[in-house]
């Protein structure tokens, strides 16, 4: 397989488990603005996550960032399968930020709030994947 | 047109993010429920005890279904004790129980409210029960530890002990998630604020004060709804 169809089928790949993503955070933010979140109907521990102060920046709800993220993992790995070539480096940002932001709520889920939230994990674990695929992707030079 | 398909496909996907997104915020909008203005106490039994704080008259009636083992319940007592403070006898507060199957000692502790109610302790009971919920919740037998809140309140022990086993008290918990189910009431805290649901993105201490407040400028006195 040459490097360039390979390049393809990583980006390819990358927009498939954005879209994952998409549909997790875009869930997650309706719930948010519902307010869903905030009574007592489902599980205790995703109440303890998404109720928490540390869900909303500015009152915007984490998951609507979540979603402008995905969203932009999706765009620019679409136009770089497509061989935009400026679309990679904001990929590779993208996916890089939202990398860091993982650590930082999962530092806060398990040392803070001591409380895990199903869906925040599922979106963990498909930005690890992410960050994986932008690390695989192989240099256009 | 090769060129223009990955701007296609990424405008098709924010269009269906967006419908859908739209969809399930509808289909997710709780709808807003009322207690009907010809409902009143007496319509419901022998069994029906209302526990109340505040003047029959107030401009404004809060009435919260909900659940001590709650987590949500647990964060809005403190501020709702606090409105009470601050709107004196422009407000009085009505609880009832809705003791959700998924947590495994809202029963009990909902039982033992009532207990302490038939010694004329209910509201200080309920306002133990939220305060050390983190504590009794993961309790493997909390009946001990009721009883040491009994204890503490100064109630007989082994009335209260009686009164939870007792089908008086059952029977009031019954009447109040009765009531919940003929409402609509399906999660908690649900908060109504003169007859008319509170949405449940304003339960917290700013959202329940704006709706006090529309309530005491809209100034319609209700006694008798709940």
């Amino acid at each position: 397989m040459n490097t360039s169809r390979f390049r393809i089928i990583l980006y390819t790949l990358a927009a498939i488990v954005s879209l994952a993503g998409l549909a997790d955070a875009t869930y997650l933010t309706v719930q948010a603005l519902t307010g869903e979140t905030l009574v007592c109907g489902g599980s205790p521990d995703c109440f303890r996550v998404l109720g928490s102060s540390y869900a909303r920046v500015a009152g915007i709800p984490v998951a609507a960032f979540g979603t402008l993220a995905y969203f932009g993992v999706f765009s620019f790995a679409m136009f770089a399968a497509f061989g935009y070539a400026r679309a990679r480096a904001f990929l590779t940002l993208t996916v890089g930020t939202m990398f860091l932001a993982t650590l930082w709520l999962l530092y806060v889920q398990a040392f803070v709030l001591h409380a895990f939230c199903r869906y925040c994990l599922f979106s963990a674990a498909l930005v690890f994947g992410l960050s994986a695929i932008a690390v695989l992707v192989p240099s256009s030079r | 047109m090769k060129r223009y398909l990955p701007f296609f496909i990424v405008g098709t996907v924010a269009l269906v993010t967006l419908a859908s997104g739209a969809l399930l915020y509808r289909a997710k909008r709780l709808p807003a429920l009322a207690i009907p203005e010809n409902s009143t106490t007496s319509a419901m039994g022998g069994t029906e005890m209302l526990h109340v704080r505040g003047r029959a008259d107030a401009l404004v009636t809060l009435v919260e279904f909900g659940d001590f083992q709650c987590p949500p319940c647990a964060n809005l007592s403190d501020p709702i004790n606090q409105l009470e403070r601050d709107y004196r006898s422009r407000l009085r507060v009505v609880f009832r129980h809705f003791p959700l199957a998924n947590h495994q000692h809202a029963r009990e502790a909902a039982l033992a409210s009532e207990a302490a109610g038939l010694q004329g302790r209910f509201w200080e009971m309920h306002d133990l029960l939220y305060r050390e919920q983190s504590v009794w919740s993961k309790a493997p037998d909390v009946r001990i530890l009721f009883n040491a809140y009994a204890g503490m309140l100064g109630l007989n022990i082994d009335r209260f002990k009686k009164d939870m086993e007792s089908e008086e008290a059952k029977a009031r918990v019954a009447s109040d998630e009765q009531k919940a189910g003929a409402l609509g009431v399906r999660t908690t805290p649900t908060i109504f604020v003169n007859n008319h649901q509170v949405s449940p993105a304003y339960l917290n201490p700013a959202g329940l004060r704006g709706s006090i407040d529309t309530a005491l400028r809209a100034r319609t006195p209700v006694s008798s709804t709940q």
